[in-house]
């Protein structure tokens, strides 16, 4: 039973970060329509931020917590201006290609500065030890992580469902022509949306960096499992990306834990669950079928 | 458009032909194309990028400086030069490049190449082309086992070395029990059976073992199953390299499996990865290396000499490559001539010492270069006094225990 409950904890834990991610994605695909599939290389610049302010600035933990999200919202925001926006009229796939660029420029850049070697970043001091409960005991580092995605998930639920902006955000992701057609002007907000998704992949590299190698290539392999979680969850839906993130979180787990006979099977549940959903209900398990156009 | 393109390409290749098949113009030189060209072909931009990569090209670099300062006037060739491609760990990429490395940059042997796989893909392109193939960092056993070949050789160090000389040290030092978590590719399948069999003949258990995603970001499920396991391990068997290697490492010592009485003992380390790690991460951890830069006076000069071209202390593939370039050239001298059939002659059964080859031998039967391994230690944080020099040398395991016998399987 402790070690079940462990195990499950340990996938809310990983599910945090993908629920992070997917959370990013889904809030600019649903105000953009753009994928943005720079999203792991900006996780990744979260993480190397981090170690490069403890590095270069002897910054600690909690104030690049608190930084490097602000510079990559703000980084987010001047590449929708110069970048995103001026492909924004076209078919989607230029801007998937000119993320897909980004992505591998923004890697090389890292690469040719810092190596692919990965960098060491201790645990924030306080949280070094591991957290009694009682059945078991979890790195503290980790009941933090889970605390702190948590709260940042549940924030953003409400920021959308009690705020004007988020009004403006839901509506312009439901239907973008008519709420235009209300009179209110979508495009003033697209740029700090994507800047805020871009901030939530930086606070989800932020948290990676003490317990995952810090390298250029970190959010490369996480992305893709980023998708199928927003495939799942359902493209543009809030409340799926959370949910489809911690529970595939979960079952990545589970699987690891308890098909260790057929670690094949545990390794891609990720994406027969994305096939499968796609094949039963093709616009996710909380996404609604678009409106024709 | 098309058509003339093409036509283009059969005259060029025509042409190519004849140079390559006629009379090699009036010199009377016994090297193709008046020179020689080495070819490092490894990973230039990915996860094993510091290990090898183009530090190697440093390395092979300084081997040719030394070659024409000790021959001076006498050196067979004035005009040596290396060539290196970028196999981003893909045997594909690693075939053309292979290919394109003996065809037309006129490369009399390639060396290094990491990733087993690709690793033997270009032993077949050796053998194909009837070149001589150096390979460093790739560890499979079958490169001198059911793939070996007439032109191929294979440095450094294997599967088989990796896991006798830590499973089976590290179990008869009294760590009996053994939970094995492995990436699920090639290589660490061909790990993880190495060293349960050395464990096991070493009078030990295999309580666990688990194949992992690879790439991996997150072990967690694995280190929290490790204490739970039934008897408890004494160790963890960790086979992850590189990237996911650091990752393991992090999580291992978040768990504090440590503390819980469960030890660590790495398959394959490079010195970049401690450096990367933090020796302070890894503290205690045993494993086998095949050189180490600190070891002795000609090793510290030899370092001495990389971290001036390169700012960084060379691992054991720096060494291993500087190595094979040199006593290639040293071949080629001997043998007057760069004709493939010739050199191997030169090498098969020669004893060598060198400053990566110490009891150094180029077997004859298989071609497996046997020379001194290392059994390692990570020194404890406070012990560290010095940038890179973070593992003590425990023993030295005597070049004909360190490697297996010559394979059966293997027909030259």
């Amino acid at each position: 039973m402790s070690s079940f409950l462990q195990h499950t904890f340990d996938g809310l834990v990983s599910g945090a970060f993908l629920a992070l991610l997917a959370l990013g994605l889904s809030v600019i695909f649903g105000m953009l329509r753009v994928v943005n599939f720079a999203h792991g290389a900006c996780y990744m610049l979260g993480a190397v931020g981090t170690y490069l302010l403890l590095t270069e600035f002897g910054i600690p933990f909690w104030w690049a917590l608190l930084i490097v999200p602000l510079v990559l919202g703000a980084f987010g925001m001047a590449v929708e201006r110069t970048l995103v926006h001026p492909l924004a009229r076209l078919d989607p796939l230029y801007n998937f290609l000119l993320t897909f660029g980004l992505t591998l420029v923004l890697q090389d850049l890292v690469k040719l500065r810092y190596g692919t070697t990965s960098s060491p970043y201790a645990t924030p001091a306080g949280l070094t030890g591991t957290v009694d409960f009682g059945l078991f005991d979890f790195p503290a580092y980790r009941v933090f992580v889970l605390a702190f995605a948590a709260v940042a998930c549940a924030g953003v639920w409400w920021l959308l469902g009690h705020t004007r902006v988020g009004m403006v955000v839901r509506a312009a992701t439901e239907r973008p022509e008519l709420t235009r057609a209300l009179g209110i002007d979508v495009g003033r907000w697209v740029t700090p949306v994507f800047g805020f998704g871009i901030a939530l992949a930086a606070v989800a590299g932020v948290l990676a960096a003490p317990m995952r190698a810090v390298n250029p290539l970190m959010g490369a392999d996480l992305v893709i499992v980023v998708f199928a979680v927003v495939v799942i969850g359902g493209l543009g839906s809030i409340f799926g990306s959370v949910a489809a993130g911690f529970g595939i979180g979960l079952v990545q787990a589970w699987g690891e834990s308890y098909l260790d006979q057929w670690p094949i099977v545990a390794q891609t549940s990720v994406f027969v669950i994305m096939a499968v959903v796609l094949l039963w209900r093709p616009a996710g398990l909380f996404g609604r079928e678009e409106a024709p156009a | 458009m098309r058509k003339r393109a093409i036509a283009v390409g059969a005259v060029a290749l025509l042409l190519a032909g004849c140079g390559g098949g006629g009379p090699q113009g009036s010199s009377d030189s016994k090297l193709s194309g008046d020179r020689i060209v080495l070819g490092v072909l490894n990973d230039q931009s990915g996860v094993y990028l510091a290990l090898s990569g183009t530090n190697s090209v440093k390395a092979v670099e300084m081997a040719i400086a030394d070659f024409k300062a000790k021959h001076g006037g006498d050196a067979i060739a004035k005009d040596i030069t290396v060539e290196t491609a970028d196999h981003q760990n893909k045997p594909d990429v690693a075939n053309t490049k292979a290919a394109e490395m003996y065809d037309r940059l006129g490369v009399d042997a390639i060396l290094d190449v990491p990733t087993s796989s690709a690793a033997l893909k270009v032993a077949d392109v050796a053998k194909e082309k009837k070149k001589l193939y150096f390979n460093i960092s790739g560890a499979t056993t079958d490169l001198t086992g059911k793939s070996c070949n007439r032109y191929t050789f294979h440095y450094a160090y294997d599967t088989y070395m990796l896991a006798n000389g830590t499973g089976r040290t590290v179990t008869e030092q009294g760590a009996k029990n053994w939970y094995i978590v492995y990436p699920n590719y090639a290589f660490g399948q061909d790990m993880e059976k190495s060293f349960s069999t050395a464990v096991t003949g070493a009078g030990g258990t295999i309580v666990g073992k688990d194949a992992t995603p690879f790439p991996n970001d997150n072990f967690s499920s694995f280190l929290l199953k490790a204490p739970t396991l039934n008897p408890k391990p004494d160790v963890l068997g960790t086979m992850q390299a590189g990237g996911d290697l650091v990752n393991l490492v992090k999580q291992y010592n978040e768990f504090k499996l440590r503390e819980k009485g469960v030890g660590l003992s790495v398959g394959l380390m490079f010195l970049t990865d401690i450096h990367s790690l933090t020796p302070a991460a890894l503290a205690g951890t045993t494993y086998t290396d095949a050189w180490y830069w600190n070891f002795d006076a000609e090793n510290r000069a030899f370092a001495d000499r990389f971290l001036k071209e390169t700012g960084s202390r060379p691992t054991f593939a720096h060494a291993a490559n500087y190595s094979a370039a040199l006593q290639y050239l040293e071949a080629v001298q001997a043998a007057g001539t760069d004709d493939a059939d010739a050199v191997v002659k030169q090498l098969e059964g020669k004893a060598v010492n060198d400053v990566f080859l110490r009891n150094g031998k180029i077997r004859a039967e298989d071609h497996r270069v046997i020379h001194d391994a290392y059994l390692a230690q990570v020194k404890p944080a406070a012990e560290v006094t010095e940038d890179w020099d973070y593992v003590k040398i425990l023993k030295t395991i005597p070049a004909a225990e360190a490697f297996r016998t010559p394979s059966a399987d293997c027909k030259l």
